[in-house]
């Protein structure tokens, strides 16, 4: 039994030196398992007599608790060293950028069109589309402008054949809406229309929304607030909409719509135009089979482009068509 | 139309500033479009008089005049060639600013003392003519300002009028309406009958009375032309933006600005016989004023004496028979042309004149008399001369008919928005020279002067009442909806959802043009010609677009040209092609990648794009449509032969994804492997509901296996095999290796595969997957010549 305690002693220098889980393993093998050399003093214990083995058996377990306890505080060390050690070695460059696919964007005209789109849609307009290639009753006949109208020399057509032309305004959706349906109505079509004309302030081909609010019992005023709770909304700002006297074959009365942009140099209101709009042309309705003495409507027409620049502060106009990716990318 | 404000308010002037006057008009819808001083901004310049001219000692070309300002006589040295004793010219005195902040100082000029200048019209900023001296009437007042005696506190205000209203095309219109608005009386010129003086007549024929109601004519004999326009007319033309010609030429202008009424003198000794108004023969030949010579069509309108055209009705006279510095008699001509017959005829002929511009939005019918009254007088105070009877020829009936036109309170109420009293309806009405003909019960019965062709119904008369009483003075409220809402197909997927996965997965959005460049076309789209344009505004905008691919390419090329290497675009649109009688215009969708296929990065970004990433973005977007494509090896004009893949869905053709032909892309000079996809956007959007189905509690069991077949068996050939051998409770097939190499032998190709089955109600038994399993293995060998891979 003396030499217990040296075993005891052994055992913790043992403990002491272990630099891994695996050797402290080891130890505990060699000292506590089955056969461990601290376990294997209980069979000295048959060789006492009666009286001393509870002391003699005490002093074993004491012995075992003993080498147990560095065991297990040395393993928490050991485990902690080991994390530590995992961590360190994982440690990355945070600032680094992160990879996988870059983000695309809408096309500013796009990006546009679906903020028009979305407000009218909340208002119960419904979205609907017509052809690019129309004939010249839709384009201008329905529309209350006849071959000879001077209003056709405001549309530089693009002509395939004299009975078919690219539209020159979305306005056509209108009658095809009205033609295939019956009153009342809410409806906008957004699209791409046509002029031939190209200049600093021209392209051939450019974007329009086209709206259209037929009911039994719609004034001007109700036009006003539509087209004033629009441009408010669109430039979340709470600028100032005037309404000018006009002239479009396919509305009467017909109006421009300013809005206030800045100022002028001596302190006036700078008015920019933005839409065209009116009360729809009892002609228009009749091409439609629709009574004017029971229903009236309000129309209207913007220019997507022309909000676009504003909106975003774009200069020049041919850019939305050039789609050169380093404009095209601003609006992602 | 321009005109001078000054002239304006001759007819009518409230007590308004111009700024104020020329916001009322643009607000009344007569825009204006801006407008500018008559002349330049100046000082101390005076009607001078040159008292005496001699000879510069050391210049040739200089004289040394003695010129009095009024109250002193100074010398002052003039280059210009029409200096002479006598003659009145503004002098700029020493101390005067001219235009520009031009200084006149005391000045030597070579060796010779000169106090002021003495100046040409362009040194007043009154025209660019620098030709002379501005010649002022001998009778101009020695000493006085030249700006005041030139009443040169005018601008000339320019206004953008739409096409209906043609009323506003003179001063007497304009006046009318600035009267409305003001409520102020407009003062027109006295108008009356100039006297005969002989008897000669001309003879006036109309052999095309729907083109030509009215015509009047007048002969005024013994004029001098050489007479000189008085300045306060030139004046008022030359700030109406038009030039001074000669007395008769300069009269009719000024009664087409003054009154609307466009005109035209001959000189009567070029007409022939008489004066008939007809169409043109075919290939009939006219030289016009301005020296072109015109081949006339059956469709116009022209004048014509008893031998040759002289003038195309309503746009312009003839070289020949017009006023020249010989002419001695003239046959004045004030007509009525309709609109319709002239509508386009200008344009034609390339033409676009102030007389033209008028007639075709339709002139006041019964203007012309009175056009005739105020023009001879007016010629007659310049150029002297006999008048004699004017000859009206008339066909009442082609007559535009005298409209009378019903408005309803309660309709006016309806479409405004607000009841207006019906004392301001009539007071508005009547001072726009509309008149009350007739009290109704519930509104008035208009008659519509012949100055007003654009009133024919009640709207137009509702809209004249809203106008004047401002747009802006009507109220503000929400319109009422009777509207239900509009279902909406979950099953469909709107654009914009599409756009959006296009746009999360690194394509930018393009918008190109529609019409494209044909010789682009050819190459991406071979087999389809595209429709043509009949007036393109370039012969590379010239087609319309058959595939989205043109526009694209176009893009990538232009990017490409300005170091974009890496580019991945899309766009959405229509593509044209004929279809035997009607177009079809097809929505497609369409993309273009090349470039790395992902921004380059520190770890792997510079591997290039290919096919199979553009078809893993395809593959997710139609899962988030909710369909299934097959990709089915295929050719296609622009597209590698090995790199082509036709999109099925259940059978149907909905488009194509491959990489652009390697030759296509060397003719349009591109660079890089070139993606392309497109898509009919009409057969993929519509996918399915999701519907629910029990999730299986039993375990998935997988199998693996390898298998060696020729290089040209599809994948998807496999697949079909293994699908059909693999039994009703297969829940995924997936391929997880492709491998060709030298050890497998040449032409051969290795693929993994990996099956997964699922019973929804039980376990299923090791041998019935096992049975399955070899069934698919067997399948293979026998139907595709696979052999296991050991």
């Amino acid at each position: 039994m003396e030499n217990l305690e040296q075993l005891v002693q052994d055992g913790l220098n043992a403990v002491e030196s272990a630099d891994s889980l695996q050797a402290l393993d080891q130890i505990r093998v060699e000292y506590l398992g089955k056969k461990g050399v601290i376990t294997q003093q209980a069979k000295t214990l048959g060789k006492l007599s009666p009286e001393e083995r509870p002391a003699a058996g005490q002093k074993i377990n004491e012995a075992k608790g003993q080498v147990e306890q560095a065991i297990n505080a040395r393993r928490t060390g050991l485990e902690k060293a080991a994390i530590e050690a995992k961590l360190a070695s994982e440690s990355i460059d945070v600032t680094l950028p992160g990879r996988g696919q870059d983000l695309g964007g809408l096309h500013p005209v796009t990006r546009t069109l679906q903020r028009v789109e979305e407000f009218f849609a909340r208002a119960g307009y419904t979205v609907e589309q017509g052809p690019e290639i129309e004939d010249d009753y839709h384009n201008f006949e329905a529309l209350n402008i006849p071959g000879h109208h001077p209003a056709r020399a405001m549309h530089d057509t693009f002509y395939f054949n004299p009975g078919t032309v690219l539209r020159t305004h979305t306005s056509p959706v209108q009658i095809r809406t009205m033609e295939a349906g019956k009153p009342p109505f809410r409806m906008i079509c957004p699209g791409r229309v046509y002029r031939c004309d190209s200049d600093m302030t021209h392209t051939p081909m450019f974007h329009q929304v086209e709206g259209l609010l037929v009911e039994k019992n719609v004034s001007f005023a109700d036009l006003k607030s539509t087209v004033e709770e629009f441009l408010r909304v669109f430039f979340e700002r709470d600028l100032q909409v005037r309404f000018r006297p006009s002239y479009f074959p396919f509305t009467e009365p017909s109006a421009e719509v300013d809005i206030e942009w800045g100022r002028e140099a001596d302190g006036s209101i700078k008015w920019l135009e933005v839409m065209g709009c009116g009360m729809v042309h009892p002609k228009v309705f009749e091409h439609c089979g629709i009574d004017s003495e029971e229903y009236r409507g309000f129309a209207f027409g913007l220019g997507v482009e022309r909000l676009a620049m504003l909106r975003y502060g774009v200069n020049d106009l041919r850019m939305f068509f050039d789609n050169d990716l380093r404009f095209l990318r601003q609006f992602r | 139309m321009k005109f001078s404000e000054q002239w304006l308010r001759e007819w009518v002037n409230p007590e308004i500033g111009t700024q104020e006057l020329m916001d009322q008009i643009t607000m009344a819808g007569l825009e204006v479009d801006g407008f500018e001083p008559v002349a330049g901004d100046f000082t101390g310049i005076v009607v001078g008089e040159v008292q005496s001219v001699e000879a510069h000692p050391d210049a040739d070309k200089l004289r040394v005049c003695q010129v009095s300002d009024g109250s002193n006589v100074v010398q002052v040295v003039c280059g210009a060639p029409n200096v002479r004793q006598g003659l009145k010219v503004p002098f700029a005195v020493v101390g005067a600013v001219l235009p520009g902040n031009f200084k006149i100082k005391k000045a030597k000029l070579r060796g010779q003392p000169s106090e002021g200048m003495l100046c040409s019209e362009s040194e007043l900023g009154l025209s660019d003519n620098h030709d002379g001296l501005m010649e002022l009437p001998a009778d101009a007042p020695v000493g006085q300002a030249v700006a005041e005696y030139l009443k040169l506190n005018d601008v000339t205000i320019d206004v953008d009028l739409t096409p209906n209203r043609s009323d506003c095309l003179s001063i007497k219109g304009i006046a009318r309406e600035v009267g409305v608005l003001n409520s102020t009386q407009v003062e027109s010129p006295v108008i009356e009958a100039v006297d005969a003086v002989h008897s000669e007549v001309p003879d006036i024929r109309i052999e095309a009375p729907a083109g030509c109601p009215r015509y009047l004519g007048r002969v005024l004999r013994n004029v001098n032309i050489q007479a000189q326009t008085p300045l306060w007319m030139k004046e008022k033309l030359r700030r109406s933006g038009i030039r001074s010609i000669d007395p008769a030429v300069d009269v009719t202008n000024y009664v087409l600005l003054e009154l609307g009424q466009p005109m035209h003198a001959f000189d009567r000794d070029e007409l022939k016989g008489g004066i008939v108004v007809r169409m043109a023969s075919q290939g009939e030949k006219l030289v016009l004023l301005d020296g072109q010579e015109v081949e006339l069509t059956e469709q116009t309108l022209i004048i014509a004496d008893h031998e040759k055209p002289v003038a195309i009705a309503g746009v312009m006279g003839g070289e020949h028979s017009g006023v020249s510095t010989k002419t001695r008699d003239l046959v004045l001509e004030a007509a009525y042309f309709d609109p319709i017959i002239l509508a386009g005829k200008a344009r034609h002929y390339g033409l676009h004149t102030d007389a033209s511009h008028r007639f075709e939005r339709g002139v006041d019918y019964k203007l012309a008399r009175d056009a005739m009254e105020r023009a001879t007088r007016l010629l007659m105070d310049i150029v002297g001369g006999e008048p004699g009877e004017v000859v009206e020829v008339v066909s009442e009936e082609d007559l535009p008919a005298d409209k009378l036109v019903q408005l309803r309170a309660k309709r006016l109420t309806d479409v405004l928005g607000l009841e207006i009293d019906r004392t301001t309806v009539e007071e508005i009405l009547t001072r726009l020279g509309l008149h009350v003909e007739k009290l109704l019960k519930d509104g008035w019965e208009i008659s519509v002067p012949s100055f007003r062709p654009d009133i024919s119904i009640e709207e137009d008369l509702i809209e004249e009442v809203g106008r004047i009483y401002g747009y802006n003075n009507l109220p503000v409220t929400e319109p009422n909806g009777s509207l239900g809402l509009r279902p909406r197909e979950e099953a469909t997927r709107p654009v914009s959802a599409i756009r959006n996965f296009f746009v999360d997965n690194g394509y930018q959005e393009a918008i190109t043009y529609s019409f494209v460049d044909p010789k682009i076309q050819k190459l991406v789209d071979p087999e389809n010609e595209g429709i043509a344009l009949a007036n393109p505004i370039s012969s590379d905008l010239s087609v319309m677009r058959t595939s989205l691919w043109s526009g694209l390419l176009k893009t990538v090329a232009y990017n490409q040209n300005r170091q974009q290497p890496r580019i991945r675009l899309f766009e959405t649109g229509l593509r044209f092609q004929q279809d035997g009688e009607r177009i079809d215009q097809q929505p497609m969708l369409a993309g273009v990648v090349v470039g790395s296929q992902y921004p380059e990065n520190w770890v792997n970004g510079r591997r290039t794009a290919d096919f199979f990433d553009v078809k893993g973005d395809l593959e997710s977007l139609f899962r988030v449509l909710g369909i299934e494509i097959q990709f089915v090896g295929s050719q296609h004009p622009a597209l590698h032969p090995g790199q082509t893949a036709e999109l099925l869905r259940d059978g149907e053709h909905v488009g194509w994804l491959g990489t652009l032909h390697p030759q296509v892309q060397k003719n349009l000079e591109l660079n890089g492997t070139i993606l392309m996809f497109e898509l009919f956007l009409n057969s993929i959007v519509t996918g399915y509901v999701p519907n629910f189905k029990e999730i299986s509690k039993f375990p998935e069991v997988r199998r693996d296996l390898a298998i060696i077949t020729g290089s040209e068996v599809a994948f998807a050939e496999v697949e079909r095999v293994a699908r059909k051998h693999a039994g009703e409770h297969l829940t995924a097939l997936r391929a997880f290796d492709v491998y060709e190499g030298e050890s497998l032998g040449e032409g051969n190709r290795s693929l993994a595969l990996s099956l997964f089955w699922q019973h929804p109600e039980r376990t299923l038994n090791e041998d019935e997957v096992h049975s399955l399993f070899n069934g698919v293995i067997d399948a293979l060998k026998e139907e595709l010549g696979a052999t296991l891979r050991s």
